[in-house]
């Protein structure tokens, strides 16, 4: 889930606490850039964008912060006593006041009397700009970028150039190239300049430039290949190589597009494992059909944001009109034990649902072991208190559940695009998958369950007791959905009818999986979970997708009817 | 080897069919509006409402009570014959319509200039009339064929159901479907030329729901009577032992279906215009299981139980959620787990349970005073 506000505002901390940096450590180089930025915010307006142009010979990062201060009206002039004029921005501080900054060194901003000068911004007129000079300030920053220290800002800013395609870049880039150590970088300047060469009149230089585009395999610069090969204006040879490379760029393409729908299903089918396993536990195993199983992962998903305000400044509910306050710790959102409120959150998740199950398999399930219908039935009643009861205690909303910073955010192998909170589900999958058969392979406990499962009365002549086997396995089964919950309030809503949407999908994944098989569940919702995507990108219709793939499943249990992976025994009635 | 009805049972249902078709409408429209014994129009729409998902419930309790099979989708083949007259009643508004078009007003809306040709042959009302029943019965024939042949039983059965009306839930949200898209249909004029808005029409709307419960439930009736609902019981009981017998079970559950899937069209096509709207929420799994709930309150199993469950379930609803909203979903949830817990014949049954508890009351105390007699009487022997 993106949370544009709390990136924007985490970005601006970060270019603060940058500039922060940057006043203690001042160098040389930052004080000739300052120096000169503080001529140009002085200077009158027809050399103004001049000097802003010029500064870009001199890079450091201290300039982006004064320029975005600049764009945004935030630079003030101070005219002091003496009747100098010194340009200030102003810097949040510990009290309520804003603390005047010299832009020119950095120091603060004090008086003839050495006492900082207190400054209200609401009266001051900030430095004027106009649009050459933002236009200008614009570029240089362009520029000031390709010497910034992350990789991913040099590159973007690298095929900004590019595409802008003006032969000027031409110097700097190739500067930047003998300069540059990392080995994508390089890469992105090499496009760039046969980006820029493209528009080049020499056709030599044209099919050089299409053969690296080509080598490369430059997404970007797809349109611009296309307008070249489509071009009756251009030599023939020109044209070819462009219609060669447009070739190599769309095959790479569809790779990247099939790869990238390959991701999300393995990403969608993973949370369909998660929901499903539980399910899968209590449904496949025990035989029961638990309708309430969506509503026991709403609990988890509920406990998950209860821990992060608790974490955080608390919260207030009122179920049946009474208020009840939990009180918070009150970290700060920033800091990094409320950042790991998530890790706290997943074993008071599974508790707080296994406790649910436990509940829920002691007051109804276990009166109706021999009656499967029935307990569908009364399930589905259960899930219907449930859900209005959250709809009581929590409201109708959805209940806002951030993700930790470290969780946002992407990174991408070779132009695939893949988002961390995505990633996160498969390793999450992989790592309740691996748990949970070998909880039931390798412990006591699992051999319990099992030998209940297989034969219940004679587990029971064995000395095993059965009925504490079974709420142990409703509990764990439960657990499993309320971490499943946790889980899907990173990637989803969380609200009072979460679970409806997910209990059809859930039980299809376990029927085609075949029943009291994990390794049928994990491959039943990987597939179903891959089909889906591959159906919505191809059909670009989500819901014809999903009724494909529901007909789908009734067509597939033509074939296999009791699933992929049947457990095989001799009664007439399996 | 057939049951025979007793005379009384014919006597009494004949008494409640009069009463249901002639004297409630009776008293509707000839008694003064002040008067005690006055039915207000109101109240007639209402039942005529409930009698329709009356008769959805007669048609679960073939399928559950009867046949065992739990069809978690009963409500899909309600709405798609609701929707097959629905078209029927979108064409009759005519230049009625916001638009002032002969299309329907969500079609101006969606930029269609033409008639779909799918939409034309709605505009008979008999051609329409006739697609609410072989529409559902199609749609149900397709798939109790793959579902039977396949031998789906049970559990999965069921689950497979509420996949189909979930994602037929989904298709008729769509706009691509012509169907009206999330708002469905409304705004209904006329049907036959009779204007659906006043009370006449809505007494006679009421009395064919009337009239299509008392046939319906006579033709279970008959149908339970006969050796066909004896098979049907008896793959209730015990399917393999009806295939071993030589029966083609599969075949008996698809007819029972797809019948049952008719019948629910039929209850679908007199709801529509009563309550004056059709759309795709009726399709939701969460319907289904709600008509699920009329027929587990009521008493499966017996043809008259589901009738009073679904009244009497749809009654409480009108009132409690007018009276508490917030708790009434709370209720109805609770409902079901008693009722499945302790009451698994349901309202009609209730009172052969008690007796059956009583009984067993009475034989445990006695047994109790034997053994205690039993007890006092081995030291007097010894004594003496």
């Amino acid at each position: 889930m993106m949370r544009p506000y709390a990136q924007r505002s985490l970005l601006f901390l970060a270019a603060v606490a940058m500039t922060f940096a940057s006043l203690v450590y001042a160098d040389e180089s930052e004080t000739a850039a300052r120096q000169s930025a503080a001529r140009a915010i002085l200077a009158p307006e027809s050399e103004q964008a001049t000097i802003v142009q010029d500064m870009a010979a001199n890079p450091s990062p201290v300039l982006g912060p004064i320029f975005e201060a600049w764009q945004r009206s935030q630079v003030y002039i101070y005219e002091a006593p003496d009747g100098a004029r010194i340009p200030f921005i102003l810097m949040p501080a510990d009290g309520s006041a804003s603390k005047a900054v010299r832009i020119d060194n950095g120091e603060p901003l004090v008086g003839p009397d050495g006492a900082p000068i207190v400054v209200d911004e609401t009266v001051m007129k900030p430095a004027e700009t106009f649009a050459k000079l933002r236009r200008a300030m614009r570029s240089t920053m362009d520029l000031l970028a390709l010497a910034d220290p992350a990789p991913a800002i040099r590159q973007s800013a690298i095929l900004k150039l590019g595409m802008k395609q003006s032969p000027e870049a031409l110097p700097i880039l190739n500067a930047r190239l003998a300069k540059e150590q990392d080995k994508a970088v390089k890469n992105g300047i090499l496009d760039a300049i046969a980006l820029i060469n493209l528009a080049s009149p020499d056709p030599q230089l044209q099919i050089d430039a299409l053969n690296q585009l080509k080598k490369s395999n430059s997404i970007p610069s797809r349109e611009l290949v296309a307008k070249m090969a489509a071009d009756e204006t251009l030599s023939p040879k020109v044209r070819a190589a462009a219609s060669s490379t447009l070739k190599a760029i769309d095959n790479h393409l569809f790779w990247v597009d099939f790869f990238g729908t390959m991701f999300r299903g393995v990403s969608l089918g993973s949370v369909l494992l998660v929901v499903a396993l539980g399910l899968a536990i209590t449904f496949g195993l025990m035989g029961v059909i638990n309708m309430a199983h969506g509503e026991i992962m709403v609990v988890g998903g509920y406990a998950t944001y209860l821990v992060q305000c608790v974490f955080g400044s608390g919260v207030a509910l009122a179920p049946f009109g009474i208020s009840v306050n939990l009180p918070g710790f009150g970290f700060d959102p920033n800091s990094g034990i409320y950042q790991s409120y998530f890790l706290f959150a997943l074993p008071v998740a599974f508790l707080s649902a296994a406790a649910v199950g436990i509940l829920l398999e002691r007051g109804v399930i276990q009166f109706l072991y021999r009656r499967p219908l029935e307990s569908l039935l009364a399930t589905w009643g259960v899930s219907l208190v449930m859900q209005q009861l959250f709809r009581l205690i929590f409201g109708p909303a959805n209940a806002p559940v951030y993700s930790p910073a470290w969780l946002l955010g992407s990174f991408s192998v070779g132009d695939v695009i893949m988002n961390y909170n995505r990633v996160f589900v498969i390793i999450f999958a992989v790592a309740i998958v691996v748990g949970t058969s070998l909880l039931l392979a390798k412990t006591p406990v699992g051999l319990l369950i099992r030998a209940v499962m297989q034969d219940r009365t004679t587990a029971a002549c064995m000395g095993v007791r059965t009925r504490k086997v079974n709420t142990l396995t409703f509990a764990f089964g439960s657990g499993l959905a309320g971490l499943a919950g946790a889980f899907l309030s990173q990637i989803g809503n969380i609200g009072p009818s979460t679970g409806q949407t997910y209990i059809v999908d859930s039980f299809m994944v376990v029927v085609v999986g075949g029943i009291g098989n994990l390794i049928g569940t994990v491959i039943s919702a990987l597939g179903i979970g891959t089909v889906d995507q591959i159906l919505q990108t191809s059909l670009r219709n989500p819901v014809i997708g999903k009724v494909l793939v529901l007909v789908g499943i009734i067509l597939f249990l033509q074939w296999k009817p009791s699933g992929l992976f049947a457990t095989k025994g001799r009664g007439l009635e399996n | 080897m057939k049951q025979e009805v007793s005379k009384k049972e014919v006597l009494i249902g004949a008494i409640v069919a009069v009463f249901l078709i002639a004297v409630i409408p009776g008293l509707n429209a000839f008694t003064p509006a002040g008067s005690s014994l006055h039915v207000s129009d109101f109240n007639i729409n209402l039942w005529g409402q409930y009698l329709c998902l009356a008769i959805v419930a007669v048609s679960i309790d073939m399928l559950w009570g009867y046949t065992g099979l739990l069809s978690l989708g009963q409500m899909l083949f309600f709405s798609l014959g609701g929707y097959a007259l629905g078209m029927h009643l979108m064409l009759m508004i005519g230049k009625l319509g916001q638009y002032k078009s002969d299309l329907p007003d969500f079609m101006v809306f969606l930029g269609y200039t033409k008639l779909p040709a799918h939409w034309e042959p709605f505009a008979h009302f008999g051609f329409a009339a006739f697609a609410v029943l072989w529409v559902p019965g199609v749609v149900a024939f397709i798939f109790g064929y793959l579902a039977f042949r396949s031998r789906i039983r049970g559990v999965y059965f069921s689950i497979l159901t509420q996949a189909l009306t979930y994602a037929a839930c989904l298709l008729f949200f769509r706009n691509e479907l012509t169907l009206g898209g999330n708002n469905g249909f409304t705004d209904f004029k006329t049907l036959l030329g009779f204007d659906l808005g006043t009370p006449g029409t809505q007494r006679g709307l009421y009395i064919a729901s009337a009239v299509a419960l008392v046939l319906v439930y006579a033709l279970c009736r008959w149908l339970t009577l006969t050796k066909f609902g004896k098979v049907q019981r008896a793959i209730r009981d015990s399917e393999n032992r009806v295939l071993f017998s030589g029966y083609a079970a599969a075949n008996f559950k698809l007819f029972v279906f797809v019948l049952a899937g008719m019948i629910a069209g039929l209850a679908g096509a007199l709801y529509v215009p009563q309550v004056g709207i059709i759309n795709p929420s009726q399709m939701e799994p969460a319907k289904s299981l709600e008509a699920i709930v009329w027929v587990a309150v009521g008493g499966r199993a017996s043809l008259i139980g589901p009738i009073i469950g679904a009244i009497g379930v749809n009654g409480l609803k009108s009132w409690a959620s007018q009276a508490f909203p917030a708790y009434w979903p709370i209720f109805l949830g609770a409902m079901f787990v008693v009722v499945v817990l302790f009451m698994p014949r349901g309202v009609v049954g209730l009172p052969a349970q008690i007796q059956e508890a009583w009984r067993r009351h009475k034989r445990a105390k006695e047994a109790t005073a034997e053994a205690a007699a039993a007890a006092t009487q081995v030291p007097k022997d010894s004594q003496s």
